[in-house]
């Protein structure tokens, strides 16, 4: 087998293993410990008070512009490790073309700061 | 005993299942320490006397704690979402124990005919692994937040994914120039392809320039390991970024309703992360298991192990770090933390990956106007 599938089978294996030791141990935890739930118990924390409404409820719009912010920078990133990678063979043509990629995310940022979609005040 | 280490390693599933029982023992006795570090240091920094009783200096607090919380009643609250809400401590954690898989943790050793790398395995794009890897451990925090069907969990759940987003971002680019000054020290032995190997990152640390500095990496990229550092502390959700459980805001954060082994089982995996981030920083900047290991003088047992020590200490250099922040600073507003991220970190990280590539490019082929 060659060195390639031998490492991946080691992710296999510790992956395996973690999952059966923390079974394990969720498993022995339940039966060492008590249960007694009670309907006072088992309702959702509210610093001691009854519970108002439902547990969902709506966030602000914000958090998604952020989650697609993040989806640019991290598909981004998977163009720039093989680029860094190989820099050296690509030539300077590939240090130009990166050079324009970067500036035109730069320009990106640049302007969803000015329109004002990552400051936090209403 | 030399045969048998040897039939052991050249059985890829026997070889596998040691490591993997090697690396599951040393994660949890690092955490278990860890935790009465960070307790007895801030509770010194703070002028209190912190754990005592447990064991000499309160060594087994941990110990103590961990096993109340397999004793104490699991409270599942009505609204839950019972698979997703039980997945989300399993998946918190098994994260946080692959990522160390890749770290190489020593000099490999030689045994009889068989070498044996400390390290789980040496993935070729070990770089990417880290990053893949710390990503997945968003999941739980919004898998937690969502299934509890409460209210402060959701908020938890959702600033704290933004969070860690929004510094995955400034951590990835943080890191390209790692790859890039890599792939250029190791132009000279195999023309012009680089590497991501986390083991050959290590060894390209090795030498000295100017007779006594060591050839680490933090002293070319001092500004990638700035920003990773930053980032880290954010990634971890510690201290000053450690708004996902504020108390004073929103109780618990994500884990509100979780208790007994379930909690116990996301703080572990926070202290894995925080552990697993410094050993990072430590393989990518300060040389990983790289330092002086006196082969003449010392046993030849003594040397061997040395580089692990070194690779430790380092490692609790850095997580000294991480607890002396949480003792000296206050925690930050949630606009100014996504202000950093966004318009400080990320600008500062794309703007130091494009100085260092032209100098790199410079040194490489020569400026463009000598040709």
């Amino acid at each position: 087998m060659t060195q390639y599938f031998q490492d991946y089978i080691t992710v296999a294996v510790f992956a395996a293993f973690g999952v059966l030791l923390v079974l394990i141990a969720v498993g022995a935890s339940a039966l060492l410990r008590p249960k007694n739930p009670t309907p006072a118990k088992s309702a959702s924390y509210e610093c001691g008070m009854d519970p108002v409404g439902g547990g969902w409820s709506q966030t602000q719009v914000r958090f998604y512009i952020y989650g697609l912010l993040f989806l640019i920078f991290d598909v981004e990133a998977v163009f720039i490790f093989p680029w860094a990678v190989r820099l050296e063979q690509l030539g300077g043509f590939a240090l130009v073309e990166m050079a324009i990629f970067i500036a035109i995310l730069l320009g990106g940022l640049a302007y969803a700061v000015r329109k004002g979609v990552l400051r936090w005040e209403s | 005993m030399t045969g048998f280490v040897e039939r052991v390693f050249d059985n890829v599933w026997l070889a596998a299942l040691v490591k993997v029982v090697a690396v599951f023992a040393l994660l949890l006795v690092v955490v278990i320490l860890l935790v009465w570090i960070e307790r007895k240091l801030v509770a010194d920094m703070q002028n209190r006397l912190g754990p005592m009783r447990a064991g000499p200096f309160g060594v087994l607090q941990t110990l103590a704690d961990g096993l109340k919380l397999l004793l104490k009643e699991s409270v599942i609250p009505r609204k839950a979402e019972l698979g997703v809400y039980m997945a989300a401590p399993i998946m918190a954690l098994i994260p946080a124990f692959l990522i160390f898989l890749v770290i190489p943790i020593g000099e490999p050793v030689t045994v009889g005919g068989t070498t044996i790398t400390l390290q789980g395995m040496d993935l070729n794009v070990g770089v990417l692994y880290l990053l893949a890897m710390s990503s997945l451990a968003v999941y739980a925090i919004v898998f937690a937040g969502w299934a509890s069907g409460s209210k402060y969990p959701l908020l938890g759940g959702v600033r704290a994914t933004a969070q860690m987003i929004s510094y995955e971002a400034a951590m990835g680019l943080a890191l390209v120039p790692v790859v890039l000054f890599a792939s250029h020290r190791l132009g000279g032995e195999v023309p012009l392809i680089g590497t991501m190997s986390l083991s050959q990152i290590v060894e390209l640390q090795q030498g000295a320039f100017r007779g006594f500095v060591p050839g680490w990496f933090v002293f070319w990229l001092a500004p990638s390991f700035i920003i990773f550092m930053i980032a880290a502390v954010a990634e971890a959700n510690r201290a000053p970024f450690d708004l996902v459980e504020a108390e004073t805001e929103l109780v618990g954060g994500f884990h509100t309703e979780y208790s007994g082994f379930r909690f116990a089982l996301f703080f572990l995996a926070e202290y894995l992360n925080m552990f697993n981030l410094s050993a990072i920083a430590v393989t990518l900047f300060f040389g990983g298991w790289l330092g002086p290991t006196w082969p003449e003088v010392l046993p030849g047992w003594i040397s061997a192990l040395l580089p692990i020590v070194w690779f430790l200490a380092k490692t609790f250099v850095l997580l000294f770090v991480f607890i002396w922040l949480r003792a000296t600073l206050p925690r930050l507003r949630y606009d100014q933390l996504m202000n950093l991220g966004w318009k400080r970190l990320i600008p500062a990280s794309l703007a130091w990956l494009v100085l260092f590539t032209v100098v790199t490019a410079w040194r490489a082929w020569g400026a463009p106007w000598s040709s």
